[in-house]
């Protein structure tokens, strides 16, 4: 079966594909999409969306509202199952076959629309729940920090520039830093693929343009996927922009492409 | 105050009691005929007073059946010292006595103060005639058939003799059907091989217990192995006829229980809908829902003692009162501390539960702690007569058809009325509903009372199947909750569907585990199913329903 | 050592040192001194205080699953009660002949139900080893199996404390059927002894007392590090956002049936030092009101602090047993008000009272 997966995935046929492998011809797909359809009573949230993310990309996803931008992030960390359809992370994982701790051990791990960081808890303790470790009970009860990993939270903190705040409950953070805190935790995680929904939504100018340098050092490191609605801020980041409409690819290319492309234009004026 | 407009209640009752009973013969002509024929029964000596039974049996008064039925069984005595005739039953230290003539009850005496007016076999099986004969006429069928039944049990040739001859003049089909039944059961004892196949087929029909049982007796072997019924035929047909009854039967046992299911389900229905509404639609779990049900059984209590006298439209009365105050209670619920709690569910069942609390303890302390009774009115006693296998109790009945009604009115009141758009707007999206100038706190408050009237109206229907106590709410509201979780939380159909398969399961497995082990088993169902769909079986899909 | 781990919270090193105190004084005041004494304390007072220590290792267990878990368990008193049960099976057990039917091996209510044979789930209860196991055993399996099932499906919130409910409700007409082997109606009573020392003497329920008191020190202690450890914190995170736990690729329901089944073993070990001191055990223990009490017993104190607990509990039941025995009819109205004023107004419970007093100065 993944075999099979493969060979369909290295012979692209229709020719968006084709365009894809012209843009970023260095890199190979991490995270593929094919065929999923997600409907809820009869509405398709998804219907039949085929998306592929690259290695290391900074992939936006733009489109209006209900276009099915979070679904497909719900399908992907395993929040929803789709009705049809296949999600393979790399060539062998075969992702509805995980549920959401393993998705997330596998290194996918997800940013929510409205930031959830644990407000009871300090910074520091948050990034360290978040951090990668044995998870499973026991070791968690008996969990000691080591010196590594007590710097690897440190580096992450410094990344995300929440240093001086380490001993403060999340509770008390701005709504920015509520957002930087939990890309950290994501960063803790050393994951492969983040999933970003709306990461500067309710921020300030200054911290949306701290967020695009941060989201851009990443890249390279991390596959990312951002679902944004600021355009000035997918500009200010994106090398390639999907936009989704009613639940499948629009179109897909640099923004500039994207921005003129008259299907765009249509969905979004309504015109 | 109240004790005396109570003790007004019970000598009204009482008066009632004695009005309607009226088994004298109301004294239709004291001095006539039927006084005269009675003397002359008392007089006369044995030889004579088979004469005296025919002199009484022509004066066609409606007492003469209950005298010569307390002839046969030697409850007829005259009084030594006045002569006076009356009816005489065991008591402590004596007889009862009760006069014959007006029906008034003489109290209690000493045997050897009567006489017993005796009489021999001879004059048994004549009694027996006489009595067959007109009871057999009687006006009312539904007497008639009383008489054929117990005609039924003793077979003689009398008897028969009696039945034939009625068969020609009945009219009413019940009867004539009774009266067929009776005279084949006869003929299967016939010792032609053609009656007796022709009175199988004839009786292959009927739901008559004796009939099941005498047709089978027609398949039993005797102690060397021998057929009872040497004729093969005979069994066949028999056989063919027992296998015909017994799949009606199992058919109809099936109706039944399907009927206590339904009526059960109902129950739980008309308790869960109210929470439908306050946990389904607006997110409140309500712990005193319960105690909103018992206080709606309480106010039919209360307005049956108010009214005596109109027990049959009491409850017309009281569904609307329970409606209204266990619809305020809510209201002063929901505004004195559920809205201080909205979004805090778990705190909304802790103070809700105390409130469960302290209402119990006021009806504890207004009404004692022991359980009141009401009473069902006459049009809601009795039971439904479908055939012989099969009758449904007029109660459960009415529950089942109130149950449909509340639930029919309900869907309405939502669907089409004002605050019914008002409340589902508030339930899809609260702050949308806001914005379009939704009072939201008033439709809080009224779709609460909804919810808690709903309540109410169902502890009237409760009053009627079991005892009113403090403690009747407690022992639904898990029941409840566990309908409404199974149907799908905001979703009524599912908590008319849940409540009807809940009940329905519920007394299918009652005949193999027990009612306490069925409803055992009805909760682990429940929980089980629960980690299966957890959104219950009619499930709220979509986005809103994970929010 | 377990005292420098413990520092982090200031309340845990004098609260830990007055329930020692106590350990010691209360014994002695009652064995040492004599009764004429102003100080001597009553064996009746040392019964009483020594329920009101368990019923406060009852709630330290629903502290552990609410308060810092969020899974209000309305389930709590079945767990109590299994583990009372089965103390009260060896103590049934202890009985031997000297019961009213006099028979070694039946319990007094088998030989009035004619059964002939001890059935095979009394069998070892004649140790009391095997009667400990049990306590610890059978509400932890029950915790395990119950929640397994309701985590793995993700029921929460309310729909978890209903069916909480419904357990206990369903325990509780079980074991009100006597076929079920437990005395029916009137549970297990009329004990005799326990390892040996008569119950009625006032050194025994001077040291079921002091057994108590070290029980509940030691899981006060047990559950003050196990809340200050990562698992705490997880367990705490799952309370706040639970999704994001699982996000962050922790087996949620795991730690949820963790927590779960250690609680229920709390719960289980105060049933059975309950059970000797109050001498029955019966049905009724199952009854979904006692769960919520309980709950309430949280609240009232402060949930969320496990010193919290201990102090609702003891005020509750003290309060209740003022009530009862003055006016009885009114302790339902009181207890109505302690459930709907502490949700309304007391949040925090009194010992958040203090603690906001100890933050403002």
């Amino acid at each position: 079966m993944t075999v099979v997966k493969a060979a369909l995935v290295a012979t692209p046929s229709d020719d968006e594909r084709t365009e894809d492998r012209r843009i970023e011809p260095a890199h190979k797909p991490i995270l593929y999409l094919e065929d999923v359809t997600v409907s809820f009573d009869g509405f398709h949230a998804l219907n039949a969306l085929t998306l592929y993310i690259d290695e290391g990309e900074l992939r936006c996803i733009i489109g209006p509202n209900g276009a099915g931008k979070t679904t497909m992030m719900d399908v992907i960390s395993g929040k929803t199952r789709p009705d049809k359809g296949t999600i393979y992370f790399g060539q062998a994982v075969d992702l509805l076959t995980l549920d959401e701790p393993a998705i997330a051990e596998a290194g996918i791990c997800r940013k929510f629309q409205k930031p959830s960081v644990f407000e009871s808890q300090t910074v520091f303790w948050n990034l360290e729940l978040a951090m990668r470790t044995d998870k499973r009970v026991w070791p968690t009860l008996f969990a000691r920090l080591t010196g590594e990993q007590r710097d690897a939270i440190h580096e992450v903190l410094e990344t995300v520039g929440l240093t001086a705040l380490r001993d403060r409950r999340a509770g008390e953070l701005s709504h920015g830093q509520k957002q930087w805190l939990e890309i950290g935790m994501l960063l803790m995680q050393q994951p492969k693929v983040l999933l970003l929904d709306e990461p500067v939504a309710g921020m300030t100018h200054q911290e949306t343009e701290r967020t695009a340098e941060l989201l851009l050092s990443l890249e390279g490191k991390h596959s990312v996927v951002v679902v944004e609605h600021d355009m000035e801020f997918v500009r200010s980041i994106a090398r390639k922009v999907t936009v989704l409409h009613e639940g499948s690819v629009l179109t897909e290319g640099r923004m500039d492409e994207v921005q003129n492309d008259p299907r765009v234009i249509e969905v979004y004026l309504g015109a | 105050m109240r004790p005396l407009i109570f003790g007004m209640g019970r000598w009204r009752i009482a008066m009632l009691i004695v009005m309607t009973l009226g088994f004298c013969h109301a004294a239709a002509d004291p001095g006539g005929s039927f006084a005269d024929a009675l003397a002359r029964l008392k007089e006369a000596p044995l030889t004579e007073m088979g004469e005296a039974v025919d002199r009484l049996a022509e004066t066609k008064d409606r007492g003469v059946a209950p005298v010569l039925r307390a002839l046969l069984d030697g409850r007829l005595y005259y009084r030594k010292d006045d002569g006076r005739v009356v009816f005489g039953d065991p008591a402590e230290d004596g007889l009862a006595l009760v006069d014959v003539l007006d029906g008034q009850a003489l109290g209690i005496v000493g045997k050897f103060e009567l006489k017993k007016i005796g009489i021999n076999n001879a004059l048994r099986t004549h009694l027996r005639e006489t009595l067959g004969r007109l009871e057999l006429a009687a006006e009312d069928a539904a007497q008639r058939l009383k008489a054929v039944e117990a005609m039924s049990k003793s077979l003689d040739e009398e008897n028969l003799e009696l039945l034939r001859a009625r068969l020609d003049a009945e009219t009413d089909a019940k009867v004539s059907e009774a009266i067929e039944t009776a005279l084949a059961l006869a003929d299967l004892s016939s010792n032609d091989k053609a009656a007796r196949i022709a009175a199988i087929n004839a009786l292959r029909g009927s739901l008559n217990p004796d009939v099941l049982n005498r047709l089978n007796q027609l398949l039993d072997k005797d102690d060397a192995g021998q057929y009872l019924e040497p004729d093969s035929d005979v069994r066949h047909s028999a056989q063919v006829a027992v296998k015909s009854i017994e799949s009606k039967l199992a058919l109809y046992r099936a109706v039944e229980t399907v009927f206590f299911g339904l009526s059960l389900g109902a129950v739980l229905v008309l308790a869960s809908i109210g929470l439908a509404i306050t946990f389904g639609v607006m997110g409140v779990i309500n712990m005193a829902h319960g105690e909103l049900m018992m206080l709606g059984a309480y106010t039919t209590y209360v307005v049956q003692r108010l009214m005596p006298g109109h027990l049959d439209i009491s409850l017309f009365v009281a569904i609307p009162a329970a409606f209204l105050l266990s619809a305020l209670v809510g209201i002063a619920i929901e505004r004195g501390i559920i809205r201080f709690l909205y979004g805090r569910p778990l705190e909304t069942l802790l103070a809700t539960f105390g409130v469960s609390l302290f209402l119990q303890q006021l009806v504890r302390t207004i009404f004692s702690p022991l359980n009141r009774s009401v009473a069902t009115p006459s049009w809601m006693s009795g039971s439904l007569e479908i055939n012989g296998a099969l009758s449904l109790t007029l109660n459960r009945f009415y529950i089942l058809m109130f149950c449909l009604l509340v639930f029919a009115a309900l869907l309405q009141v939502l669907k089409r009325s004002r605050i019914g758009l008002e409340v589902r707007a508030v339930a899809q999206n609260r702050a949308m509903a806001k914005a379009m100038g939704i009072p939201t706190e008033r439709v809080d408050a009224l779709t609460f009372g909804l919810g808690s009237g709903i309540a109410g109206v169902a502890g009237v229907a409760l009053s009627q199947l079991t005892n009113v106590g403090p403690n009747l709410g407690q022992s639904y509201i898990v029941d409840s909750f566990m309908v409404v979780v199974f149907g799908g939380v905001g979703n009524l159909w599912g908590t008319l569907i849940g409540g009807f398969s809940l009940g329905i399961a519920n007394k299918l497995l009652e005949p193999y585990a027990g009612a306490v082990l069925a409803k055992i088993l009805m909760l682990v169902f429940i929980i089980l199913f629960i980690q299966k769909r957890p959104r219950g079986l009619f499930p709220q899909k979509g986005r809103a329903a994970e929010a | 050592m377990v005292l420098g781990l413990l520092r982090k919270s200031a309340v845990d090193v004098p609260f830990l040192a007055v329930l020692a105190v106590i350990t010691v004084l209360v014994p002695l005041s009652n064995l040492a001194l004599p009764e004429s004494s102003p100080l001597h304390l009553s064996t009746y007072t040392v019964t009483l205080v020594g329920k009101y220590l368990t019923y406060a290792l009852l709630a330290l267990a629903v502290d552990l699953v609410w308060g810092y878990c969020g899974i209000l368990s309305l389930g709590h008193g079945a767990f109590f009660a299994l583990g009372g049960y089965a103390m009260g099976m060896y103590l049934m057990r202890r009985i031997g002949d000297r019961g009213v039917y006099g028979n070694p091996v039946l319990p007094d209510f088998m030989v009035f139900l004619n059964w002939k044979e001890l059935p095979w789930y009394w069998y070892g209860f004649d140790h009391f080893w095997f009667s400990l196991l049990v306590v610890a055993l059978a509400p932890g399996l029950l915790a395990y199996v119950f929640g397994w099932f309701a985590f793995r499906s993700r029921v929460t919130g309310v729909h978890l404390s209903i069916i909480t409910q419904a357990l206990t409700y369903a325990l509780m007409l079980a074991f009100f059927r006597n076929e079920m082997g437990f005395g029916g109606n009137n549970g297990l009573t009329d004990f005799k002894d326990i390892l040996g020392f008569n119950l009625q003497s006032d050194g025994t329920r001077a040291a079921l007392f002091a057994a108590s008191a070290l029980a509940l020190m030691g899981a006060y202690a047990a559950s003050r590090l196990v809340v200050e450890s990562k698992l705490g914190r997880v367990v705490a995170a799952i309370r706040d956002d639970e999704n994001r736990v699982r996000f962050l690729g922790y087996r949620v329901e795991q730690f949820k049936l963790w927590i779960f089944v250690f609680s229920a073993v709390l719960a289980g070990i105060a049933g059975a030092l309950y059970v000797p001191q109050v001498g029955i055990i019966n049905p009724s223990e199952f009854s979904p009101l006692n769960s919520l009490e309980i709950v309430i017993w949280v609240a009232v104190g402060g949930r969320g602090t496990l010193y919290g607990a201990v102090v609702g509990a003891i005020l509750v039941n003290f309060a209740k047993t003022v009530f009862t025995g003055v006016l009885p009819e009114m302790w339902l109205f009181v207890l109505g008000a302690i459930f709907v004023l502490v949700t309304l107004l007391l949040p925090d419970g009194l010992t958040g009272l203090w603690r906001r007093k100890e933050q403002a100065a």
